[in-house]
């Protein structure tokens, strides 16, 4: 056989096969998911990427629409007490799990019960904490999970009492942290439910296959309450962390959606492939921190005031990433709900004094603080391996060095990153903070003084540890306030305690960055980025 | 990093003649292979090259009109400028790339010696005490280098540099560390060969110390071998270096190397390429011309043409 | 011969626990840990998953632990990927690594002989200079950068090829990854097979075939190719291995489950069963490889004896 006729036979092998996968199965959605899910165990994900699998098999008493707004999921209707703290939800008739056992309100009391059980170890259990006992329950302190405010009145209804009235509460139902699980199943196997050969869904699809690595495929349910309007066959969850890469296998037609790309590549697609690409604001800051425990430089808070305004951030996005992310000057991103109207945001004065004077008057700042010119501060500067976060930290390097601060970058990788930021081993350190849900104690938290526990301070994701009384006390007074719009009031004047006390340097509102091939349709933008499978559907 | 060049398999065959007394020794032979090298044009054209980049690399940097941690905000990621000065462009911080092209190289070759001269080093001992000593010891010490053959180097390199940060000495030192035992080898060949001889058997006589013997009588016949080994081994470490770059472990910034330079570069190859073409084209340079020269030593150090 | 085996097999024992050790201590010396990520775990939370991965006893207790279940073939939990354990990732792994290094292998082998021996028969006409040259590229070219290009190139310009990703039973898919193992494979062989095989031709037997009136063709394949093989064979166990551990960059880029991938990713994440138990896995191969190709060298090389 010639070398020709050898690259034919496997050529039309090749075509074959390709023919015979696109056509055993109708309409197949290929996801790029970015990094491996850890899980797919709804209380124990943590990132995005988990939460577009768990999302897609698994419902909550509340579900997201194509806005990614709360609606109606597994509780067809609810009733709220007229303090605010007793929320009773109606399940829907005829729900079941994928194995044909009925999803109950027993099936949620149990999940909560997981969840705030310290055993199970859930990431994110604290953002169920308003519900009545659960941050006690996981602390250790209650031990009998029957005080818990979950209660099953019957089959059907399910009870949900608060500590306090909490305004986000239902937007907060539709996170992953509040979706049920199978008590039969999880009482049987253990952790080992969500292996594949065991895991069961309520959600409209259904896991098939998981290989670590390369992809999570799930195929739609079929006994799914709305399986009718459900467009999309099948959906491959891919893993693959080089964005590059992920760009290429989107244009060569491999990929359909992206969710996220190289911000070089921005510039690129809009040129060659428009409308494709959606930045959309997403609910976040990034920002440096600075250790500010006593003893340390940046606990005086003249060197933090030069440091936080001598950062340009308006070449930050458009110019350093090349996405364009707004500068941030604030705490609280704009488009939170319930919080203060935009126009009475919290700006800064200095932010809209010229460049050079800031600089001017940082450089005061450093002298009085007692460094000059012939004294130059030397500060490290950490952040986790990325090329954004490089570049950021080069380019504020830059700015910082006509002030006399002489930065050292040190990169290490995401767990040695965090564990240094957590430990207090560290000047300057780069932190985001993507919001949970939509409000604006999320983001102020991270500002708040640790707790005393048992003679050790835990200071939480506040690695600055920032400390201030009236910050604190307005927190505390917010969160027991009932009016909405007076509790945005203490909240707002909080973020400026903190931000004028320049407790961390905010650098710009996170962005969302999709690609979505004009195949598909049903994608809407949104400030969450969640966009559930079974809202889009796929032309050929 | 198993053999880029084939080193391991052609110096160990070399390993083998010097223990079993096959091949030349001593100065004639280094003399006699220089003369040979210099016959040989790519040999001479690649080490021309060679020393050109080294020198560039070196003293460029004095004459580039930008510092390499210098950011220029009026052109961020801008293709090549004659105007302003950025010869090779700019990257998405407004750093000029010639500048840090020159640096990386810098960085690259330094890593690369260090590395080379830590691995010579150990073999050179390694070996010496093995061969010098011979019998039971050399046994041992020559199976711990067969078994180490075995190991997952490449592995041990990112376990280490993972684990202890981004500190370039260890990154040198790691490297270097495991590239010793083909060195081990044709050192224990050269001591055993040359221990026998009526000179060193006097310095025994003379109440010299092992260690002397080694240094004085069996190191300095070491320079052939020592040379094209440390040819050999800078391409490969330089390839190793970039790929721990690509895993996002290499030097720490405002530093660079070709190969952090490169990982920069290949993802933008489309939309910059000037970020991907200068610091390839530097490395596919100094790697072929060292590849050459290697080959070219080697040819001139292979006594079968006498 | 199965006795010098044994002893080969014996002898890497201490050296493979003292490296599993090495490892071990290293590893868990490093700052950071499994459960350091963006946000801060709850004090309780944290003490609970070390408890339950035994990382709050005292490590040379854990020590012990980890090579008592290693004696009895268990390779431990992954302590990122939730639900799996070390072996059932390798078992996931290993295949798609191993079928990609043995594609490669074979074809860069054969590719790299031929070009080697071609090349050797034209020294210094323009089929060496030719074949050497596009040989030298794979070798110089870093993976990382030659796999980008190519599926930049074949994948999404061309669309001749999957840009990557894997269907099971494609060879399709494995056109890319495979090309960007094997060429500086292929690479590395032919120069050893041109180099071996340019002695082999200047030896007095060689030219006494020849001057016997020997057909050139009858000269090669009886008494030039199988001398020349040697120092090619000597290098397959390391090739082998190398194209192994080599795969890494290769995974990332075409997204492919992968040791090599798991390794690296685990090694970032302190994963640290997972860490382990990969290099426990390419040790063993490893040195499964190099005994292999001793074998078939004495078997060539009839000079050699067992020691």
């Amino acid at each position: 056989m010639t070398f020709t006729t050898a690259f034919k036979a496997i050529a039309t092998a090749g075509a074959m096969a390709l023919m015979m996968s696109t056509a055993a199965s109708a309409v197949t959605l290929q996801l790029h998911n970015g990094g491996d899910p850890g899980t797919l165990d709804p209380h124990k994900a943590s990132g995005d990427w988990e939460n577009r699998v768990i999302g897609d098999y698994i419902e909550g008493l509340l579900t997201e629409n194509a806005k990614a707004e709360a609606i109606p999921g597994q509780a067809e209707s609810w009733d709220i007490s007229e303090d605010g703290t007793v929320y009773t939800f109606h399940l829907r008739d005829g729900i079941q799990w994928s194995d044909g056992e009925p999803v109950t309100a027993g099936d949620f009391v149990f999940a909560f019960q997981r969840l705030f059980n310290p055993a199970t170890a859930a990431d994110y259990a604290y953002l169920q904490f308003p519900i009545k006992n659960s941050e006690k329950i996981n602390s250790g302190e209650i031990t009998d999970f029957n005080e818990l405010g979950v209660k099953a009145i019957d089959d059907k209804t399910l009870e949900i009492t608060l500590e306090a009235p909490t305004p986000f509460f239902l937007d907060a139902l539709t996170h992953y942290t509040a979706y049920p699980v199978p008590q039969h199943l999880v009482e049987k196997f253990g952790d080992q439910w969500t292996n594949v050969s065991n895991i069961v869904g309520n959600g409209p699809y259904l896991i098939k296959e998981w290989l670590p690595g390369s992809y999570v495929r799930s195929e739609k349910n079929p006994d799914y309450y709305d399986a009718a309007n459900v467009k999309i066959d099948e959906v491959f969850y891919h893993v693959l962390e080089d964005q590059a890469a992920a760009l290429n296998r989107y244009r060569a037609g491999e990929f359909d959606i992206l969710t996220d790309f190289p911000a070089d590549q921005y510039q690129w697609l809009q040129d060659n492939m428009p409308g494709q690409a959606h930045v959309v604001p997403f609910l976040g800051v990034y920002y440096y921190v600075m250790n500010q425990e006593e003893g340390q430089v940046l606990s005086d808070v003249r060197i933090r005031e030069a440091l936080s305004t001598t950062v340009l951030r308006e070449v930050i996005g458009p110019d350093i990433l090349g996405t364009g992310e707004l500068p941030a000057y604030g705490w609280v991103p704009p488009g939170t709900n319930n919080y203060v109207a935009e126009a009475d945001a919290y700006m800064p004065e200095w932010a809209s004094t010229p460049y050079e004077e800031r600089v001017e008057h940082a450089k005061e700042l450093m002298t009085e603080a007692g460094y000059g010119p012939d004294k130059p501060l030397t500060l490290q500067l950490r952040y986790n391996t990325n090329d954004n976060h490089q570049r950021i930290a080069v380019a504020i390097a830059a700015m910082w060095e006509p002030i006399g601060v002489k930065v050292e970058l040190f990169n290490a990788e995401t767990a040695v990153h965090y564990d240094a930021l957590r430990a207090g081993d560290f000047q300057v350190g780069r932190a985001g903070w993507l919001l949970d849900y939509s409000d604006p104690s999320n983001t102020l938290d991270l500002l708040k003084t640790g707790t005393n526990q048992a003679g050790t301070m835990n200071w939480g994701n506040n690695y600055g540890r920032f400390s201030n009384e009236e910050f604190d006390g307005l927190l505390s007074q917010a969160s027991t306030e009932l009016d909405l719009d007076a509790r945005a009031k203490l909240l707002a004047q909080a973020e400026k305690i903190a931000m004028d006390d320049f407790a961390a340097i905010p650098i710009y509102w996170y962005v969302s960055k999709d690609v979505v091939s004009p195949k598909i349709s049903g994608f809407e933008e949104n400030a969450k980025n969640i966009f559930r499978t079974r809202w889009l559907s796929k032309s050929e | 990093m198993a053999g880029l060049t084939g080193k391991d398999q052609v110096l160990t065959t070399y390993a083998n003649k010097l223990a079993t007394l096959d091949a030349p020794k001593g100065r004639s032979l280094t003399q006699d292979a220089m003369r040979r090298l210099v016959r040989n044009k790519m040999a001479v054209i690649s080490i021309f090259v060679l020393v050109t980049i080294v020198i560039l690399a070196i003293i460029g940097p004095y004459f580039v009109p930008w510092g390499y941690s210098q950011v220029d905000w009026s052109n961020i990621r801008k293709p090549p400028n004659f105007e302003v000065g950025h010869y090779f462009g700019t990257d998405q911080n407004g750093r000029d790339m010639l500048a840090r092209v020159l640096q990386g190289t810098q960085m690259s070759l330094i890593v690369a010696f260090v590395a080379t001269f830590v691995s010579v080093t150990i073999g050179v001992v390694y070996g010496a005490v093995a061969g010098y000593f011979g019998g039971r010891v050399d046994a041992v010490m020559m199976r711990i280098v067969d078994i180490m053959y075995a190991l997952p180097y490449i592995l041990f390199v990112i376990i280490l540099v993972v684990m202890f940060g981004r500190n370039p000495v260890l990154l040198f030192v790691g490297i270097g560390a495991i590239e010793w035992l083909t060195m081990a080898r044709i050192v224990r060949g050269q001591t055993l060969s040359i221990k026998e001889k009526e000179f060193v058997e006097a310095a025994r006589a003379g109440g010299a110390k092992p260690f002397t013997i080694i240094m004085r009588h069996i190191v300095p016949n070491l320079t052939g071998p020592v040379v094209i080994y440390a040819t050999l081994t800078i391409p490969e470490i330089i390839i190793a270096e970039s790929f721990l770059s690509y895993l996002g472990l290499g030097v720490q910034e405002p530093q660079t190397s070709l190969g952090t330079l490169i990982s920069a570069g290949a993802p933008v190859a489309e939309v910059m390429p000037w970020m991907l073409l200068a610091p390839a084209a530097v490395l596919v340079t100094l790697l072929f011309c060292l590849t050459y020269i290697g080959d070219g030593l080697r040819d001139a150090l292979d006594p079968k043409d006498r | 011969m199965l006795a010098y085996a044994f002893r080969r097999v014996l002898s890497a024992i201490p050296i493979a626990l003292i490296a599993v050790t090495a490892c071990f201590f290293i590893l868990r010396l490093a700052p950071g840990g499994p459960f350091d990520g963006e946000r801060a775990l709850p004090p309780t939370v944290l003490a609970n998953l070390r408890a339950h991965y035994n990382l709050d006893q005292p490590l040379v207790v854990q020590y012990f632990l980890y090579i008592w279940r290693l004696l009895h073939g268990d390779l431990g939990p992954s302590m990122v990927i939730d639900g799996f354990n070390v072996s059932q990732l390798i078992s996931i792994g290993f295949p798609f690594t191993l079928t990609m290094a043995l594609c490669a292998f074979v074809i860069a082998t054969a590719i790299g002989m031929l070009a080697g021996m071609v090349a050797a028969v034209y020294q210094n006409k323009w089929p060496d200079y030719v074949l050497v040259l596009a040989v030298m590229v794979g070798v110089l070219i870093p993976n990382f950068l030659m796999a980008a290009l190519l599926q930049l190139w074949f994948g999404v310009y061309l669309k001749w090829v999957p840009a990557g990703g894997w269907v099971s039973g494609s060879v399709w898919h494995l056109i890319l990854p495979v090309t960007v193992l094997a060429w500086p494979h292929a690479g590395r062989i032919s120069r050893l097979m041109r180099g071996s095989m340019i002695e082999v031709l200047g030896t007095n037997y060689v030219r006494t075939a020849r001057s016997k009136g020997l057909g050139e063709r009858l000269v090669l394949s009886r008494h030039a190719i199988k001398p020349a093989l040697l120092p090619v064979v000597s290098y397959l166990g390391p090739g082998l291995s190398y194209l192994l551990t080599g795969s890494l960059a290769v995974e990332q880029i075409f997204g492919l489950p992968g040791i090599g991938k798991y390794f690296v990713t685990a090694a970032l994440n302190r994963d640290y069963g997972v860490v382990l138990g990969t290099t426990i896995l390419y040790m063993f191969i490893i040195l499964a490889l190099n005994l292999i190709v001793d074998l078939v060298y004495a078997w060539l090389d009839p000079k050699v004896r067992y020691r």
